[in-house]
């Protein structure tokens, strides 16, 4: 299989990376060799196997219910690209 | 064409845990901006999330009180999308692995037609934990939006149901069901105004007898009982005129605005998400032994339809118990009051005495807790007090009409049962001697009305035991006066 | 400088014939020599470094000092270090002053060991030449035009240099072990969970480990000593009783069964390698050591089943560069949308877009089974490869890498030939087991060559002593690059 430059636009949409038509036409390309790399496993029979999500076999430890935390808000903002009265500042959100 | 409406509600409810699902930072309502948002909250590069014990007892409990499968071996899932309250741009979630599946919920429904209550099993598609997001701020910062990320990572419970429900009552029946159980169980302190507790209402409708589904606008956050009843209502009639007039329902999400109580779109299936899910490699499935499930359920109060069923079983009605169980509060202030009862209610013979003590609770107490705006928590009278007052009733000693003057007085404070009744000279007349006297001066004062009797007019006699009770200035037995004055009357 | 062994530089600390103070200013100075040329270091801050010698100084002075108290090391920019710039060698974060530490430093701090600065690597630890660093690219120390390897490229580099005499490093598909190798020192990636994550910038949460880089299996054991242990906050630590790594250094190698797994020896290794490898095989087999062939049938997938599980996890853990909390925000955009995609897109490099793209496509709607999770399930079959493997060996030997050093420039243009870089060093990051890397010789470029060591789980202190005898009787990891200037 292989990447269509729309392909390209669509997952660059899904990820928020700006992508210009010309960007997209190399990226294209260059995924696709990397597909070509991925390809070789497709033939593999995995029927039966249980997916890896993790290095180890073990089980979530948790933590107990408790607050730990102190404010540091101000010291998190100092650098912040924009904040006002305690506030991220980003361009209208629009719903 | 005859329509039938297709309702499957989702519900966010906020645990009630000290800190966040993630993180330790505290879950408090109310504090300045980002002052609850800590390292992990607002996702500072290489920072990892850590379980909250708390809310998975939460989920456990909820699991066990609707009867569900709970899954012994659960897994978090990586929800991706751009969103500024979303710092991660992900959110944590359950997909594949859900803590809780299956599980159903009595609900009642109030039948507006014969005025009778209609009792409906709703069954729930699965519970999930997650992870809420922050808050955007949309008042004016130079034409930016704040971001608050004080509620970002506050453990969220989302309750899915069936499609099951048929009109906007059954769905606000099913809403008040799970409110009520969710605080009574104790896992959602339930303030819907400061989004503890948020539904989002799945809505189709189809020709009566269509097996197949139509297709459904999603309202979302729905933040009170009387919302959720518009909006469906709204959504509902919409999506018949609209296949009326020849038009099609594309699957959307839509936003209510209570001003106008329209629904409208926010955005529709084109636009949806490409969440890519996939499971968390920060976190590692977590596993429920059955100890532990069981260590939960011993801390879990007596639930309430466990109370509905016993309260029943008392002789109440499906009304009344429906009522007395409408919270923890309430039932364990109705029982409270029977158990102070003296004597206390036999098994079996309790019926008349739990039908006075729920009259009382949900007469008397209700109207005046109602009026006052109080919780009964926070009730003037105690269940000791009102207990007492039955008692009173039952022994005799006071008519219903003076017992609501000794309420009066337990409300305003004036002190115990006894001491009012004898302080406000209270106390029913129960000497036949003196009872004798009045009926005695009755009669001679009203020939007229004995005449009346005498010739067979039932209307008279009525008069004349009005004219007692005024006498005794509503202090006679009712039923001693009765007694009496047939005697005299024959 | 001449023995600069951990052993030894402790040892004239606890003698007081150095100060923490002046052998940091030596370093300093090193550095301030060698890194204009060699660009090991992103961040260099004197002033700090010498502050927390002086602590050091103090604490020896006081006698509460640790094994490694005073000895100053050098931190891969991956590590959140509270006041310190922590760029991840990416433009995103080019004025992101951490502030908080990461487990690992603060475990450093804990020790006593001043840090040295924050070294150079690829963006967001992604390649294996260090040519997709922000902040340029570091050159090798053996020879300027060549790659130091990657994505620890400025940790392997300042050691080789002797900038530093240690420093940390993280490895999700071998970004300890193929720079060790392609400059001549030894690095070990720790069994998965040994080593918290907590404020390690995160590239693949289910690979990533980060692990120690010094000349010697000894300064690696002294280190891993610091490194490990139980952190609560993060949910994949694992929790075990405190070891001591250096507990079998001289153990006799006798009866030691080694692993050689054909796939390794296969096509496409060099001949100059694959010589000095079989060398060492040798010289393994006269501490005592018996060899069995071994096969790892599925390690040829290890590349492919890795392209798509650690760009599906960059993808996701890269979501939060977004211009909104820190970091870098694009100066114009039209909407919040477009300040996203512009923050994005010129926030990160080629290489970290390629792979977030990769990673977004494989989770993607319609693609999840054919891609993610038949990946996850050949991850299972290269550790059940691997479990098989050790009923008939204690270590598995091969090479750290297929050739030496390359060019600058050489393989930049072409991904799928950089990324076959780490054919050898990815199954240990999948099956989530120890791996070492160490000097074996060099070619006649006079490019060091490395020597991989994949142990069973936890058996670190076992494949250190391999290393460690083999080091007693070869020097080559004691040889540093000369005429450095």
């Amino acid at each position: 299989m292989s990447l269509s430059p729309d392909d390209v636009k669509r997952i660059a949409r899904l990820a928020r990376i700006e992508t210009s038509d010309a960007e997209a036409q190399a990226t294209q390309a260059q995924l696709n060799t990397i597909f070509d790399l991925i390809a070789t496993m497709q033939a593999v029979d995995t029927r039966g196997i249980a997916p890896m999500a993790h290095a180890q076999e073990v089980f979530q430890r948790l933590r107990d219910d408790a607050v730990t935390e102190t404010d540091r808000h101000a010291a998190f903002q100092a650098i912040a690209p924009a904040v006002e009265n305690g506030l991220y500042l980003v361009p209208k959100v629009i719903e | 064409m005859k329509w039938e409406t297709v309702i499957g509600l989702e519900v966010h409810t906020q645990l009630a845990t000290k800190s966040k699902i993630f993180s330790g930072s505290s879950t408090a309502f109310g504090a300045a901006p980002n002052t609850q948002a800590n390292a992990v909250d607002i996702a500072l590069p290489g920072v990892l999330p850590v379980l909250n014990k708390g809310a998975v007892e939460c989920a456990i409990k909820f699991g066990l009180a609707i009867g569900a499968t709970l899954n012994r071996v659960n897994v978090f899932d990586r929800k991706n999308y751009f969103y500024p309250d979303l710092p991660k741009g992900y959110q944590i979630s359950q997909l594949a692995k859900p803590i809780v599946e299956g599980g159903a919920l009595t609900i009642v429904v109030p039948s507006t037609s014969s005025g009778q209550s209609e009792e409906r099993v709703i069954h729930l598609t699965r519970a999930h934990m997650e992870e809420d997001a922050g808050k955007s701020l949309h008042e004016d910062f130079h034409g930016m939006t704040g971001i608050d990320l004080n509620r970002a990572g506050t453990p969220l419970l989302e309750i899915v149901s069936e499609p099951e429900m048929r009109s906007s009552a059954e769905a606000v029946a099913y809403a008040r069901a799970l409110h009520t159980l969710v605080t009574w169980i104790g896992i959602c302190d339930g303030n819907m105004q400061e989004g503890s507790f948020r539904v989002d209402a799945n809505v189709s409708v189809r020709p009566v007898g269509q097996t197949e589904f139509g297709t459904r606008r999603e309202i979302k956050n729905l933040n009170s009982f009387r919302f959720l009843q518009q909006a469906i209502d709204y959504e509902v009639r919409w999506q018949i005129e609209t296949l009326e007039d020849g038009g099609r329902i594309e699957q959307a999400t839509v936003l209510f605005d209570p001003d106008t109580g329209e629904t409208r779109m926010m955005r529709s299936k084109e636009d949806a998400h490409d969440y890519r899910y996939f499971p968390d490699p920060d976190l590692l499935p977590v596993r429920l032994t059955d100890e532990w499930i069981e260590q939960v359920r011993a801390e879990m109060p007596e639930l309430p339809q466990v109370k509905l069923a016993k309260y029943r079983m008392d002789g109440l009605s499906v009304y009344d118990a429906t009522a007395l169980t409408s919270s923890r509060a309430t039932a364990e202030y109705f029982e409270a009051v029977l158990a102070s009862l003296s004597p206390s209610p036999s098994p079996g013979g309790s019926g008349e005495q739990a039908k006075l003590a729920a009259n009382w609770v949900m007469g008397e107490l209700a109207a005046a807790l109602n009026k006052a705006e109080l919780d009964i928590a926070q009730s003037p009278v105690s269940a000791a007090q009102l207990g007492t007052l039955i008692t009173r009733i039952q022994d005799g000693t006071l008519s219903g009409k003076l017992a609501k003057q000794v309420f009066e007085g337990l409300w305003e404070g004036a002190g115990e049962v006894d001491a009012i009744i004898e302080a406000r000279g209270l106390k029913q007349m129960s000497d036949s001697g003196e009872l004798e006297k009045i009926i005695d001066d009755v009669l001679a004062a009203n020939p007229k009305s004995v005449e009346e009797f005498r010739a067979g007019k039932d209307k008279a006699f009525n008069a004349l035991v009005g004219q007692v009770m005024k006498a005794s200035r509503g202090k006679a037995n009712p039923a001693q006066v009765n007694e009496l004055l047939k005697g005299k009357l024959q | 400088m001449s023995d600069t062994s951990l052993s030894t530089l402790a040892a004239q600390l606890a003698a007081k014939q150095v100060s923490s103070r002046e052998l940091a200013q030596t370093y300093l100075d090193r550095i301030a020599a060698l890194n204009p040329s060699i660009n090991a270091f992103i961040t260099v801050d004197p002033e700090k470094t010498l502050l927390e010698a002086a602590a050091a100084d103090a604490l020896i002075a006081a006698g509460q000092a640790g094994p490694l108290t005073g000895v100053p090391i050098a931190h891969k920019d991956i590590f959140c270090t509270d006041g310190w710039l922590t760029t991840c060698g990416s433009k995103m974060l080019h004025n992101f002053v951490a502030p908080y530490d990461a487990h690992v430093i603060q475990r450093f701090k804990a020790a006593g060991m001043p840090s040295l600065g924050k070294t150079n690597m690829d963006e967001f630890a992604m390649g294996s030449s260090n040519e997709t660093s922000h902040f340029g690219p570091v050159k090798n120390p053996w020879n300027p035009a060549y790659v130091p390897g990657g994505s620890s490229g400025g940790a392997a580099a300042c050691v080789a240099a002797r900038m530093a005499p240690a420093a940390t490093g993280t490895d999700t598909g071998g970004s300890i072990r193929q720079p060790a190798a392609l400059c001549g020192i030894t690095g070990l990636k720790p069994t998965y969970g040994l080593v918290s994550r907590y404020g390690m910038i995160a590239f693949a949460s289910s690979l990533d480990q980060a692990g120690p880089m010094a000349p010697s299996a000894e300064d690696c054991a002294l280190l891993l000593n610091v490194m490990t242990g139980f952190d609560p906050n993060d949910s994949t630590s694992l929790e075990r009783d405190k070891e001591d790594y250096t507990r079998d250094l001289g153990k006799p190698l006798t009866g030691l069964r080694v692993g050689l797994p054909r796939e390794f020896f296969a096509e496409g290794l060099n001949n100059e390698v694959a010589a000095a490898v079989d060398a060492a095989v040798e010289e393994l087999k006269n501490l005592g050591a018996t060899t069995v062939e071994i096969s790892l049938a599925n390690s040829k997938l290890a590349i492919p089943v890795y392209y798509v599980l650690a760009p599906a996890e960059a993808s996701s853990n890269l979501s939060r560069f977004d211009g909104v909390r820190y970091g870098y925000r694009a100066p114009d955009y039209a909407s919040l949308d477009d300040m996203y995609c512009k923050t994005r897109a010129q926030g990160f490099g080629a290489e970290v877009k390629r792979r977030i793209l990769i990673g977004a496509y494989v989770l993607s709607h319609g693609y999840y089974d054919a891609y993610y999770l038949q990946a996850q399930k050949i991850r299972r079959l290269i550790a059940d490869d691997f479990n098989e493997a050790f009923k008939a060996c204690d270590v598995i030997l091969g090479p750290t890498a297929p050739g030496t050093a390359f060019k600058l420039g050489e393989k930049s243009d072409d991904p799928v030939e950089m990324y076959l870089n780490d054919l050898y060093t990815i199954p240990a990051n999948l099956a989530g087991l120890p791996g070492m890397s160490l000097p074996c010789g060099f070619d006649t470029r006079g490019l060091p060559i490395g020597l991989q060591l994949v142990g069973n789980y936890f058996s670190e202190a076992k494949m250190l002593n391999v290393a460690h005898q083999y080091q007693r009787t070869t020097d080559w990891h004691a040889r540093a690059p000369e005429g450095l200037k």
